[in-house]
């Protein structure tokens, strides 16, 4: 049976505690720089261009189609031949850039419907005082649609710190390799347990926190 | 019709489809300055696809429109600069709702014409005192009452100076108690000289407030002429068939 729940946390939390400060750095990592890349695939699938937009749609349906761990592994081991120059570079951003892609994926989807959710004759009322494409997307779609994309991205967030666990596959210092190397020290369920309230504590606070700003949002409507 | 001699929209043979259906079968039709046009008709006629064209905001599937002597192109970037030109006012008043009352009204002649925000913020507080909503500036739309929106979106496109204001059944949407207001609203508009085309379902405003009425019926100007003309002794059967029902 071994050592208890408590013990081992109370001997181990600074490994815990550098699981998860590794866990919310790689989630904040994905979600944020997805959300770069993933507002240009949303742009190009919001184009007029029927190329552009179904480029768009294969990237998403590719990377939601499939499982991330699959991803995660051709990042791993076919970026590095099929791009030389990432050779250098450690094996972590090729992770990193999986999870990245992921995200962005899933981010495109929420910010497209974002701005599909604002209604056509917004656009028309811009469009027909005069204002230009650009101005009538930054300054009168956008901050509609804003309301709907934050929240969303939240929750994109919340799923992303539980997506992160499988890094740890990959040696990435998060909360599941804290699993690795405890089994080292002949512990196999006790660390299992923490790992699993520590995402719990950090997925409910989370939600908990959107749905306080769900609320904020809701009012200015 | 003799008082007005100067062309400022004209259509040449306007034709738009949806898809397989023709909902306009070649509009040629010339409005003049200082003009108050009416257009009735069934729904589904085409009156306010009509009228949506007329600014691009349908992009004609043939012909021409013709606006101060250019011809507009749904592609070209002029195309923002003679729409600063034509106001126009919708069903669903489509107001800003993340805009304050003043704010809605300011922020496309801030943007595009790059008036100093000072001097928009003062026209529009003249503009909403002559709607009798300057008490409302600071308010944001959801506190409005549909009349209050839509004189909000009158006010807000009169702000560009337009030469000609559009109006696609701007008071369909409306409470009946709410309706009068914003047609008093559209009459000082007209009697002030501002070149009006107008899409509705309110005959009698029609009727008084019109110099010409299209009757626009299965894709083409089925009858024109005055409102005398038109209401009282209408030509076509289509029209009188039209006026029997609703009249």
């Amino acid at each position: 049976m071994g050592p208890g729940i408590l013990e081992v946390l109370f001997e181990y939390w600074p490994i815990f505690l550098k699981g998860l400060v590794g866990t919310l750095k790689y989630a904040f990592i994905a979600v944020s720089l997805g959300s770069i890349l993933g507002a240009l695939i949303a742009l190009l699938n919001l184009s007029k261009s029927k190329i552009l937009s179904a480029i768009a749609v294969v990237y998403v349906n590719v990377l939601r189609g499939t499982p991330l761990l699959v991803q995660m592994y051709i990042a791993y081991f076919f970026l590095p031949i099929a791009i030389p120059a990432l050779n250098s570079v450690s094996k972590e951003v090729y992770v990193l850039i999986a999870l990245i892609m992921n995200s962005s994926a899933y981010v495109s989807e929420i910010i497209r419907g974002g701005i599909n959710s604002v209604d056509k004759g917004q656009t028309e009322a811009a469009r027909s005082l005069g204002m230009t494409a650009k101005n009538t997307m930054t300054k009168i779609i956008l901050p509609q649609a804003i309301k709907n994309i934050l929240p969303a991205l939240a929750n994109e967030y919340i799923a992303m710190i539980k997506e992160t666990s499988l890094a740890g596959t990959f040696m990435l210092y998060e909360l599941m390799y804290t699993r690795t190397i405890l089994a080292n020290k002949y512990l196999s369920w006790q660390p299992m347990f923490i790992i699993a309230g520590i995402y719990l504590m950090c997925t409910l606070g989370l939600t908990y926190v959107v749905q306080k700003l769900e609320k904020r949002f809701s009012v200015s409507d | 019709m003799t008082e007005f001699n100067e062309v400022l929209i004209e259509t040449v043979n306007l034709k738009k489809n949806f898809g397989d259906l023709q909902v306009l079968k070649g509009i040629s039709e010339k409005i003049y300055k200082g003009e108050v046009v009416a257009v009735i008709g069934p729904s589904g006629g085409g009156k306010s696809t009509f009228l949506r064209c007329l600014n691009m905001l349908e992009e004609p599937t043939d012909g021409q429109v013709i606006f101060e002597g250019n011809v507009l192109d749904a592609k070209s970037t002029d195309l923002n600069l003679h729409r600063q030109k034509i106001g126009m006012v919708f069903q669903q008043f489509n107001v800003f709702p993340h805009l304050t009352v003043l704010d809605n009204i300011t922020i496309a002649p801030t943007l595009e014409k790059k008036v100093p925000k000072a001097d928009a913020e003062a026209e529009a507080m003249q503009l909403l005192e002559t709607v009798g909503m300057a008490d409302k500036a600071k308010e944001y739309p959801r506190k409005l009452s549909g009349g209050q929106k839509q004189r909000l979106a009158i006010v807000r496109a009169m702000a560009m100076h337009p030469d000609v204001m559009l109006f696609d059944e701007p008071t369909s949407a409306l409470d009946p108690e709410m309706v009068k207001g914003v047609l008093e609203v559209i009459q000082k508009l007209a009697e002030s000289g501002m070149t009006c085309v107008i899409v509705t379902h309110e005959m009698g405003f029609a009727k008084q407030v019109a110099d010409r009425v299209l009757f626009i019926d299965d894709g083409i100007v089925a009858e024109e002429g005055t409102p005398e003309q038109l209401f009282d002794h209408p030509q076509n059967p289509r029209t009188q068939e039209f006026l029997s029902q609703i009249l």
